[in-house]
């Protein structure tokens, strides 16, 4: 040992002085030997290269072509109709309203918490100001405009009053706030049936009560699933698997048919609502199930660690198992969302028109024949957004937790 | 065997079966307040089950387990009040990897002591320096270590303030060089009249800092005595067998 061990540390020296003389080797070979490399390496390759050379000159083409042709008066003169639907014209200033709350509590956030807010605070400012370049009339022009600056302002208001705790609060509270005001019915405000709601405004009332109930659905059902209590456990066995071997379109059906029947004589619930049931009883089954494996995944002894100091057991869920079990599914979960966001399309079957149902109507339109790509162009924008945005954000949430580093 | 008051661990003919296997055959022990006891045996011996049923996360299916005058029964509240007595450090440290070392330390005596943050801060920031790694604090688990994650898990289990402290094969999972660093923060506690109860087969320790061994076999407790006894008079035929095994 006495004579091996000095001379490996010698050893271990001279490596460590030719590993930092020696530069790496050099793997850039020019433009030339870069497209040979990875575009025309064999012939199967450069025939690929040719081909999607083509496809992408001729969409290019295409979509040039559409840009400069595109007759957006369609979007322009039916914005209201694809923005609320029918929501009663009067009454439409409490959208308006409510749009303003979230840009002012967004420009709070973005001050406050920075990394994503700050993202999405950037990324709705530069869609509003994209949107009030388009042809829109003065009073559009202005109202966009206004909210721009009320994310300013929002801003603004967090540098004065720092508390995160307010603002969390505050958007806790919206989503109720926000409903009551659109709903009226309460405190001299007209009531607006929701059956009235429609185009984006139904997309996201649908896509938010969806996402909001539905996830503390499935985590429940997740956490039943796994259950000493027979009764809790076979109960969210039975209903995840039912509701999981019945399609959506099935579903939301059945909820416009069925609950109704369960509703004492002279109840009735409004189709919207029906609507937003079903979709949070569809979305939480799907939940359930991408939970339970986050669950499984989180390791026997961190229990029994948690156990050992005394946690009982609704702290050892809370503290202990939840936020890594949550963790290690948030690409599943926002997944989920993102379909949860599109299918919202289809309460087209209990005859409401959301986004997609209203484009369908506004592309029969007698003065508007024939610019079906525009109508589509557009709402397939706005569900990009809606959709990148939630991918966006579960990106920069995966990073801020550490997902696969600790 | 004859309990006294100062017995704070006492076990009588201790069962324990999985499924159809008998991995407790009967195992009767006692240790006395600010003891230490090394329990040694081959893989599958009950010695770590045995441990594991002094705190509840193996349950016992026939005889008697008092710790500090309560009985482990059935019932929640003697198994919440033993465990706030009881810490245990684990084979694979079992840190929190979504929490800070500090937060990972705070949280049993926030939320089961319920102390103020700034209390419980303050114990943290002493354990820490305590097992000599004051400046991990805000780092996570997964940043540190092995040696540094167990004393980390150490100092989680004393932040509870315990009267007795388990240890479960507490360093077999260490890298050798990390060994030490555990060891001597688990003899340091022996000095300061911890009782402690270590299933390990370090037995450089067991010879300098165990009052008494206990070598398990086949869910039995075979053979105890003090550390002298064991290594150079054992008894059992066992006991001899399994000593030059791992003391080639």
């Amino acid at each position: 040992m006495g004579v091996i061990l000095p001379h490996s540390h010698t050893h271990q020296l001279n490596m460590a002085t030719t590993t930092d003389t020696l530069k790496p080797p050099v793997t850039s070979v020019g433009v030339i030997g870069w497209l040979h490399k990875n575009l025309f390496s064999s012939w199967l390759n450069s025939i690929l290269t040719i081909v999607a050379l083509w496809l992408i000159y001729n969409l290019a083409v295409g979509l040039v072509g559409f840009v400069l042709s595109a007759n957006w008066n369609v979007v322009v003169a039916n914005l209201r109709l694809f923005m609320i639907g029918r929501y009663t014209l009067e009454e439409a200033w409490r959208v308006e309203v409510s749009a303003a709350v979230v840009a002012f509590l967004l420009g709070a956030s973005w001050r406050l918490w920075r990394g994503i807010m700050q993202q999405v605070g950037i990324a709705i400012g530069a869609l509003f100001v994209v949107l009030a370049l388009l042809p829109f009339d003065m009073n559009a022009r202005l109202y966009l405009a206004g909210i721009v600056a009320l994310i300013a302002i929002g801003f603004g208001c967090a540098l004065v009053v720092r508390s995160r705790r307010l603002f969390l609060a505050l958007w806790v509270l919206s989503p109720f706030v926000i409903a009551v005001l659109l709903a009226g019915g309460v405190a001299g405000l007209p009531a607006v049936a929701p059956d009235l709601w429609g185009g984006l405004l139904l997309t996201l009332a649908l896509a938010v009560v969806g996402v909001g109930l539905s996830f503390p659905l499935g985590v429940l059902l997740a956490v039943g699933r796994q259950s000493d209590y027979p009764v809790i456990k076979w109960f969210s066995i039975l209903y995840i698997e039912i509701v999981r071997g019945v399609p959506l379109i099935t579903v939301i059906f059945a909820a416009q048919i069925i609950l109704p029947i369960f509703l004492p004589e002279g109840m009735s619930i409004d189709r919207v609502v029906r609507a937003m049931v079903a979709f949070v009883l569809f979305t939480a089954a799907y939940l359930a199930e991408i939970v339970r494996g986050g669950l499984q995944a989180v390791g026997r002894g961190q229990g029994e660690a948690a156990k050992a100091i005394g946690l009982n057991t609704f702290q050892i869920l809370w503290l202990i198992i939840l936020p890594q079990a949550l963790r290690s599914v948030i690409p599943a979960i926002v997944g989920q969302f993102i379909s949860l966001f599109k299918d919202t399309s289809l309460v087209a079957i209990a005859g409401l028109l959301d986004l997609a149902g209203i484009a369908n109507s506004v592309i029969s339109q007698k003065e508007f024949l024939g610019l079906q790509n525009e109508v589509l162009v557009f709402i397939a924008a706005i569900y990009f957004v809606g959709c990148y945005a939630m991918t966006y954000a579960s990106r920069r949430l995966e990073k801020k937790l550490g997902v696969g580093e600790r | 065997m004859v309990s006294t008051d100062s017995d704070i661990i006492i076990a009588k003919d201790v069962h324990k079966w999985y499924g159809g296997f008998h991995a407790l055959r009967g195992v009767s022990m006692t240790v006395k307040k600010g003891e230490v006891v090394v329990v040694f045996g081959p893989s599958g011996s009950g010695k770590s089950t045995f441990i594991r049923t002094i705190n509840r996360l193996e349950e016992h299916q026939r005889g008697q387990i008092i710790v500090d005058g309560i009985e482990l029964t059935n019932d929640i509240r003697n198994i919440e009040a033993i465990r706030m007595e009881v810490g245990m450090v684990f084979q694979q440290f079992n840190l929190f990897p979504h929490l800070t070392v500090r937060d990972n330390i705070m949280l049993a005596p926030m939320w089961v002591r319920k102390w103020n943050r700034d209390k419980a801060d303050q114990v943290a920031k002493e354990l820490l320096e305590r097992v000599g790694i004051p400046e991990q604090a805000d780092k996570y688990p997964n940043q540190l270590s092995g040696g540094q994650q167990q004393r980390v898990a150490i100092a989680r289990a004393l932040a509870m303030q315990p009267k007795i402290m388990l240890f479960d094969e507490p360093t077999s999972a260490l890298d050798p060089e990390m060994i030490k660093e555990v060891l001597d923060v688990m003899t340091q506690l022996a000095k300061s009249g911890m009782t402690m109860i270590c299933v390990t087969h370090e037995m450089g320790f067991a010879r300098g800092v165990a009052k008494r061994m206990m070598f398990f076999d086949g869910g039995l407790l075979i053979e105890e005595g003090t550390p002298e006894q064991i290594f150079h008079n054992p008894q059992h035929d066992r006991t001899k067998l399994f000593l030059s095994q791992i003391l080639h």
